[in-house]
């Protein structure tokens, strides 16, 4: 239900044109929200999504304190200074999150972690980390979604379901839209689905392939042989769960067609093989440049989960999983990735960042981060599970309503936010600019040798 | 009243406006409290729409309400929940080295436990359609 009801009138009315709805990856910049100034909430999200319109119109201004530390609200510097102090304490501080925030705000987690020689990890490693780990074996034959629109006549979704996850995905970007190139819409391209499940996304799908669980390797195998001219095999229904006929008849399309895309989810990267599966989907793509031009791109699901990779990269070399305990950035998932660190009870300190991993975690994980082993500090823009745990809790604005700076959309594109109204709530830069001023002084204060780098 | 099926977890539009309203409200609680199974699995088990039921691993256990989806949207021995708590209560930490916790495709243990208060609205039609 929207804050504001049909009946009320609004006196004091603003229009916000082409704000960007952060709550996907989508970052749709394009929606005309009207706001009641007077009662600060946003009243009609023109041209939103279902989720966006859940998004804005959800959105009000909580009665409730700023800071906490054990559940008691206390002024926003003694926060501040119990969380640095957290951090600086600690034998292994993880920082992770960082999603839901403004790139302008992720650039001072590093130096954070820097200076207490902590580890930095983004809500990548649970999404399309693999995917991050497959660009550096195979690398990314990558695009913009303006070249989609305008160019593919072949897009393919393997592995999501962005009917329920980026519902304007489809006619935005890649499926009905009119483009340069393609200026019937939907009937100049052929859509296909790949997935386990025929889910709403299948709807939109002039093929539907209902592949066998845990086999889309193997079929990304199959017809990255069929690329080097192999037959597709007699048994490829054994082994995947798709007819011969039907793998033949994709391959041809995908060989024959102008521009190819293949968008993929976490279909591929939460099952196993993980960046294998990542891997053998981007070599595809890859492979078929010998016949036309072809690429691949992850749905990249939270708002600006897109931009904590490339700020955290240009930072420290590495998207996410980086370790700085021995003075220079160390990558190594599997070591340095939240999930690891809180399941081996190795973090002794979490600052969890526009992140929720007290509900989206495993239970080992889960069961560690909320003992009394870790020291839980969390900034946060609603209150969730993970807010209501933390020994440290900082309540802030919200990015795209309250607060402008860069996003970057699912393609590496980065987008300018239109806030729409004020909020007495902080906003995640200034807190973490706060965080970042005193953790580098008490870092000083005990002569590490970092304390002093500089950073961008 | 009991058997074994694999859980594919994933995002959807419902669970995404219930996170928006809020994760500690009651919209969002249900809608990833609820577990999706085929047509054909809820005829073997002999479970229903609405039925409580009890699904576990090794990893951990928790509650849930069935929703029997009709059949050809999910395949046969497989289950769906929205991701969430309980979802998470079932995540093995193990990564193999990736940092990514295999988030689908576990094997659980569905037990029934009790009727529960069945919508009209949520009943799946008795015969087949795509």
């Amino acid at each position: 239900m929207s804050a504001a009801t049909k009946d009320d009138k609004i006196v004091n009315e603003k229009i916000v044109e082409n704000a960007t709805c952060t709550f996907c990856g989508c970052c749709c910049d394009d929606i005309t929200l009207t706001v009641d100034m007077d009662k600060k909430v946003i009243t009609k999200a023109k041209d939103a999504c279902i989720l966006g319109k859940s998004w804005f119109l959800n959105h009000v201004i909580e009665d409730k304190p700023i800071a906490r530390i054990d559940g008691k609200e206390v002024p926003l510097d003694e926060a501040i200074d119990e969380a640095a102090k957290v951090l600086m304490d600690a034998k292994f501080p993880i920082l992770y999150g960082m999603s839901d925030t403004i790139c302008e705000a992720q650039r001072q987690c590093a130096p954070i972690m820097d200076d207490c020689g902590g580890t930095i990890d983004t809500t990548t490693s649970v999404c399309h980390g693999p995917s991050g780990m497959a660009f550096q074996g195979v690398g990314e034959p990558s695009m913009t979604l303006g070249e989609v629109k305008n160019r593919a006549d072949f897009v393919m979704y393997w592995g999501g379901n962005p009917a329920e996850a980026h519902p304007r995905h489809f006619a935005r970007y890649a499926v009905t839209p009119e483009g340069m190139f393609t200026p019937n819409g939907k009937d100049d391209r052929t859509v296909v689905i790949c997935d386990v499940r025929h889910t709403k996304t299948a709807g939109v799908a002039d093929i539907f392939l209902q592949i066998k669980p845990g086999k889309d390797f193997e079929f990304l195998w199959i017809l990255r042989a069929a690329c080097k001219g192999v037959a597709i095999p007699e048994n490829c229904k054994e082994i995947c769960g798709i007819d011969k006929e039907v793998a033949e008849d994709l391959f041809n399309k995908m060989k024959n067609c102008n521009y190819g895309v293949i968008f993929f989810g976490m279909g591929l990267t939460m099952t196993r093989g993980r960046h294998f599966n990542s891997g053998a989907l981007m070599a595809l793509a890859t492979d078929l440049n010998e016949f036309t031009h072809f690429v691949a791109k992850p749905a990249r699901g939270h708002g600006n989960v897109t931009g904590a990779d490339n700020v955290v990269s240009w930072q420290t070399g590495y998207p996410f999983g980086v370790n700085f305990s021995r003075g220079h950035p160390r990558f190594n998932p599997g070591e340095f990735t939240t999930v690891d660190t809180l399941t081996r009870k190795e973090a002794d300190a979490a600052l969890i960042i526009a992140s929720d991993p007290v509900a989206n975690f495993p239970k080992p994980a889960i069961d560690h981060i909320t003992s009394d082993k870790c020291k839980l500090i969390s900034i946060d823009t609603k209150n969730t599970p993970t807010s209501e745990a933390a020994h440290v809790s900082i309540q802030t604005s919200t990015y795209g309503i309250n607060t402008g700076g860069t996003v970057y959309r699912m393609d590496d594109v980065p987008i300018s936010l239109r806030p729409a109204f004020d909020s007495p709530f902080p906003s995640d830069l200034e807190v973490l600019t706060k965080l970042r001023k005193k953790v580098n002084e008490l870092s000083k204060k005990a002569n590490r040798p970092y304390a002093t780098r500089k950073y961008m | 009243m009991n058997g074994q099926l694999i859980l594919i977890p994933g995002r959807s539009a419902k669970q995404g406006v219930g996170l928006n309203k809020g994760k500690l409200k009651e919209e969002y609680i249900r809608v990833t409290t609820t577990l999706e199974i085929s047509f054909e699995d809820a005829a073997e088990m002999g479970l229903e729409t609405a039925d409580i039921v009890k699904i576990s691993n090794h990893i951990g256990e928790t509650e849930v309400q069935l929703k029997v989806l009709r059949e050809g949207k999910i395949p046969v021995g497989y289950a769906f929940i929205p991701y969430g708590p309980p979802s998470s209560c079932l995540f093995d930490g193990e990564t193999c080295s990736t940092g990514m916790p295999a988030s689908k495709g576990m094997t659980i243990d569905i037990e029934f436990v009790k009727k529960g208060v069945k919508k009209k609205t949520a009943l799946p039609p008795k015969t087949a359609v795509g």
